[in-house]
């Protein structure tokens, strides 16, 4: 069987995979971390978004061995050591941009790509057209939306912090 | 240090304390536990939608890597298990019972939808009972299909079940006839509209789930399932399908993703992990892929109806009159039979004045998946019907729509207000709601931005519904007398800990409402508990006494309901404890927000003091009361609830492309106490869209053999973000008058609310179309051949 060793969240792992074996397959059966979800099998719904090499990437429509040597990130490997949440997060939660939980991890995993691709910022368009390959069937993304834009501002320092009191 | 602890009681934004978990990946969904010695199932699923299984060959997965077993319907039925139940039985005109044939967990004579269990394989690894199951053979006698309402009621059409004539499961009605047609004799106008509820596929994006484990030693088996509640599924599962004990059966839902309904009912795969795990004596997981979700989960919808309303010169109702189809599927799903009646055509009477109303149902048996309740089950069918039909009523009387509604509305002082189709509403003011939403639209100023849309090419329109919903289900004699299986109470536990901190058993199980949070907040509300202090457990038969579980909008109006009871009684002991500290009278000592206080005085405990005392009893009235400070409360509602409101969407369409945009949706809902705004909002908000995404994109379809060819997300169309705008969502109270906290449910109204308004400002839109009825998905196809004069392809 293929050998693959990668970094995910900063430790090194190798592993011994079947040539069919998907990314979100190691990542969630042989590594354990379970944050990175399955909600589909055509790459439509977007709650496998992982990090590769600083990318946003499918890890239901990515072979193992493809990630062999590179660097993954997953939703696990965000926060900081103390438990300080990534401002993606913290917008998440301060904007109630999730229910269930489910699409969650995928929707912050393609966001935070999505707002390191836009320097200058983005409009709310922008957002809704950026967000068209995660799928969340509760909220309706308004809320999401309005995290992404608040995120933004913070990532890119326009903004001190999350908080809705300094919109 | 910042002493000021912010308010976090009945009514504020509450950030939710779930997210923490979710934001960081350590959700534990059912998917996500794993157990030592753990074998994977595969469900070989038919791919036809009528057969007959002439033989099941599983030779060839003999020695297969990893491959265990392969259980098939036969090896099911030597064990002598039961069938999938139904827990509502409806009754005919004639008095007589439904038709209910048999459900078998794994199909061994016939197979009667794409997608029906024939058998199961089981092995080391997914992939390999995958292979195995693609190594099964079966030999299928294939059968002419009734794979839709139409097919299945011609004359001669297949018969779905033998026995089961005409594949009428029932036909049932409420309402009397000989009033109605008195009204209809007098009528100035009689207004029909025929109309088409479409199919939708829940969808929830957590895909089903089971693993069950047996412990042999002890006789104790173990299911997680991604359920919306555990205990119904233990009793269902456990009575009447593997013949386990409750006592011996402990079922879990944990985190859950999403359930929109279609995680309510008892599915063929929980049954088959739990009775494999005992077979094999080793857990046994399955995972849907979201394939098997399409061609598993129960579907939504599906009436066909036609609809006679009677006005008097003045525009004001004489009478409704509604015969509806409503499609039921392959088999009878749980709860599937009291959807398209006692949730739907006892909701006919929406916020009007309808002196009569006789509604006729018949239930039918096609080749498709079993359908059931989605999202607000049967009160967004009788919304669609009744906002419809006020609005073709409006056009052809000459009244305007808005008028026509407010001329019919039942009136702020009328409540309690007695329908005639059995319903008593207990407060509400659709006047408020619908004047807040107008002013919020800016309804007045409308022709100028239909007129300003038109200079640019685009044909705008608005349009409104003004909703009412029945949910907090519900009054157990009630439901009982209607056909209800099960009572319909819910249980609430308030264990306050000897140090102050408290644990909530519920029975209501969270699957993205952010109970963890609200129902926090009324303990921090009521005991004066920190929301930090406050843990609430839920989805799990083995920790929480009982309950029946979430869906119909019920968590807080019921399940909170029982925890305010359990907390009342809480207080009572706490008050005799206080008493006895403090050498004083049980009725001199009051309560409030964690401090009990002699009346009139400065002596006072707090609840620590309390339960302290109450778990260290040196200084304690042994004698006449327990120790110990926990208390657990059966809630039975005394009524339905009555959410109402009113929504309006406004909408531009692109003649070149028949494209509809939504451009605005105002919406202000009466849900009665809001206990988190910032939920609420996220609920109606996520209501809305699944609302818009029914009325704009989302459609199941099936061939004329059954095939499912909205089967993936690449066939169904999903709301996606650019698909939608932003909604303004606001809401207006009117106290629920018969539960402790006054809610009255929020889950649903969005999705209730919302496609009757959406259509009709499409309509509106077209106006110069002369379009009278607009079956939903108002896709591009449908509106580029209104416009274009195509009305054979509208008409498809």
């Amino acid at each position: 069987m293929p050998q693959v060793t990668l970094t995910v969240n900063g430790q090194t792992h190798t592993a011994e995979v079947e040539g069919r074996t998907l990314l979100v397959e190691l990542l969630r059966e042989t590594l354990r971390l379970t944050g990175t979800h399955v909600g589909c099998d055509t790459s439509q719904c977007g709650a496998c978004v992982v990090h590769i090499d600083g990318e946003s990437v499918k890890a239901c429509t990515t072979l193992a061995v493809m990630a062999n040597g590179s660097n993954v990130t997953t939703i696990e490997g965000l926060a900081a050591a103390d438990g300080t949440l990534h401002p993606m997060q913290e917008a998440f939660r301060e904007y109630h941009a999730l229910q269930c939980g489910f699409c969650t991890p995928g929707m912050v995993m393609s966001a935070i790509d999505l707002v390191k691709k836009h320097p200058d910022g983005l409009t709310e368009q922008q957002i809704r057209e950026g967000l068209e390959g995660n799928l969340c069937r509760c909220t309706g993304y308004h809320n999401i939306v309005k995290a992404i834009a608040a995120a933004a501002e913070v990532m890119h320092g326009k903004r001190a912090e999350i908080a809705r009191a300094a919109e | 240090m910042n002493d000021v602890v912010p308010f976090e009681g009945i009514g504020a934004s509450v950030r939710r304390k779930e997210d923490f978990r979710f934001l960081r990946g350590r959700g534990a969904y059912t998917a996500d536990f794993n157990r030592q010695g753990q074998l994977h199932a595969w469900i070989l699923r038919s791919p036809h939608a009528h057969a007959r299984i002439r033989s099941v060959d599983v030779a060839a997965t003999t020695g297969m890597p990893g491959v265990v077993t392969v259980f098939t319907g036969a090896d099911m039925a030597k064990d002598n298990l039961g069938g999938l139940p139904c827990g509502w039985q409806i009754h005919n005109k004639d008095g007589s019972p439904m038709a209910e044939p048999p459900h078998a967990v794994i199909a061994h004579d016939k197979v009667r939808h794409v997608g029906d269990p024939v058998a199961v394989a089981i092995a080391a690894t997914r992939d390999q009972a995958r292979d195995a199951a693609e190594a099964i053979v079966v030999d299928y006698d294939v059968l002419p299909a009734a794979a839709t309402l139409e097919a299945a009621l011609k004359p001669g059409a297949p018969e779905v079940h033998g026995g089961v004539a005409g594949n009428l499961c029932y036909d049932w009605h409420i309402g009397d006839k000989t009033v109605l047609d008195a009204a209809f004799a007098k009528a100035h106008k009689i207004v029909s509209l025929d109309l088409v509820n479409n199919r939708l596929i829940p969808n929830a994006m957590e895909p089903r789930a089971a693993l069950g484990e047996y412990d042999p030693t002890t006789g104790d088996y173990t299911l997680h399932t991604t359920s919306q509640n555990p205990h119904v599924i233990r009793l269902l599962m456990g009575a009447n399908v593997l013949h386990i004990p409750e006592s011996k059966l402990r079922v879990v839902a944990p985190d859950v993703g999403g359930g929109f309904g279609s995680k309510i009912y008892h599915y063929a795969e929980e049954a088959i992990v739990t009775w494999s795990a005992g077979k094999l004596g080793r857990p046994v997981k399955w995972t849907a892929d979201r394939t098997e979700s399409f061609m598993s989960d129960a579907h939504g919808r599906d009436h066909v109806s036609k609809a006679d309303l009677a006005l008097d010169a003045n525009g004001t109702i004489l009478g409704l009159k509604v015969h509806t189809y409503a499609n039921m599927g392959a088999y009878l799903s749980t709860f599937a039979p009291c959807v398209p009646t006692y949730l739907y055509a006892t909701l006919l009477a929406g916020t009007y004045i309808t002196p009569v109303i006789y509604a006729e149902v018949k239930a039918v048996f096609t080749n498709t998946v079993p359908v059931d309740a989605y999202r607000g089950a049967g009160r967004p069918e009788a919304t669609f019907l009744l906002e419809r039909l006020m609005d073709v009523a409006a056009l052809e009387s000459g009244i305007d729509r808005v008028e026509l509604r407010r001329r019919n509305f039942i009136q702020p002082d009328q409540f309690p207000y007695q329908t005639p189709v059995a319903l008593q509403y207990d407060s509400g003011n659709y006047q408020a709601t619908l004047d807040q939403a107008l002013a919020a639209a800016d309804w007045a100023g409308f022709e100028s931005r239909r007129a300003e849309a038109a200079k640019r090419g685009k044909l705008r329109g608005i349009g409104c519904s003004t909703y009412l919903e029945a949910c907090g289900i519900a009054p157990s004699a009630v439901v009982g007398s209607l056909g209800a299986r099960a009572g319909l109470y819910e249980v609430g536990t308030i264990r306050v800990h000897p140090t102050g901190s408290v644990t909530v058993l519920t029975g209501a199980h969270s699957h993205g409402q952010g109970h963890e949070t609200t129902f926090a907040q009324l303990v921090a509300d009521k005991l004066g508990v920190p929301v930090a202090q406050v843990d609430i457990v839920h989805g799990d038969t083995a920790k929480v006494p009982f309950g029946m579980g979430t869906y119909g909008s019920r968590s807080l109006a019921v399940g909170g309901s029982a925890m305010m009871k359990a907390m009342d009684k809480v207080i009572a002991k706490g008050k005799r404890i206080a008493a006895h500290l403090m050498e004083a009278s049980v009725d001199d000592i009051e309560f409030e927000r964690g401090t009990f206080r002699v009346a009139g005085t400065d002596k006072t405990k707090a609840l620590v003091d309390i339960s302290v005392a109450a778990y260290v009893p040196h200084n304690y009235p042994i004698d006449e009361i327990e120790p110990g400070l926990e208390e657990t409360a059966f809630y039975d509602p005394k009524n339905f609830t009555y959410p109402g409101g009113c929504h309006i969407a406004e909408v531009e369409i692109d003649p070149e492309t028949g494209k509809v945009s939504m451009v605005n949706f105002t919406a202000v809902d009466d849900v009665g106490r809001v206990i988190n705004p910032m939920i609420v909002e996220g609920q109606v908000q996520g209501g809305i869209a699944q609302g818009i995404g029914q009325a704009l994109l989302e459609t199941c379809v099936y061939d004329a053999d059954g095939q499912l060819l909205s089967g993936s997300m690449m066939d169904y169309t999903m709301p996606r973000a650019d698909d939608l705008a932003p909604v303004s969502v606001a809401t207006h109270t009117t106290l629920c008058t018969h539960n402790p906290l006054g809610v009255k449910g929020c889950g649903e109204v969005g999705a209730i609310g919302s496609p009757p308004a959406v259509i009709n400002a499409v309509v509106d839109a077209l106006r110069d179309f002369k379009v009278r009825t607009l079956d939903m998905p108002a896709t591009p196809a449908k509106i580029w051949g209104i416009i274009n004069g195509g009305r054979a392809m509208a008409a498809e």
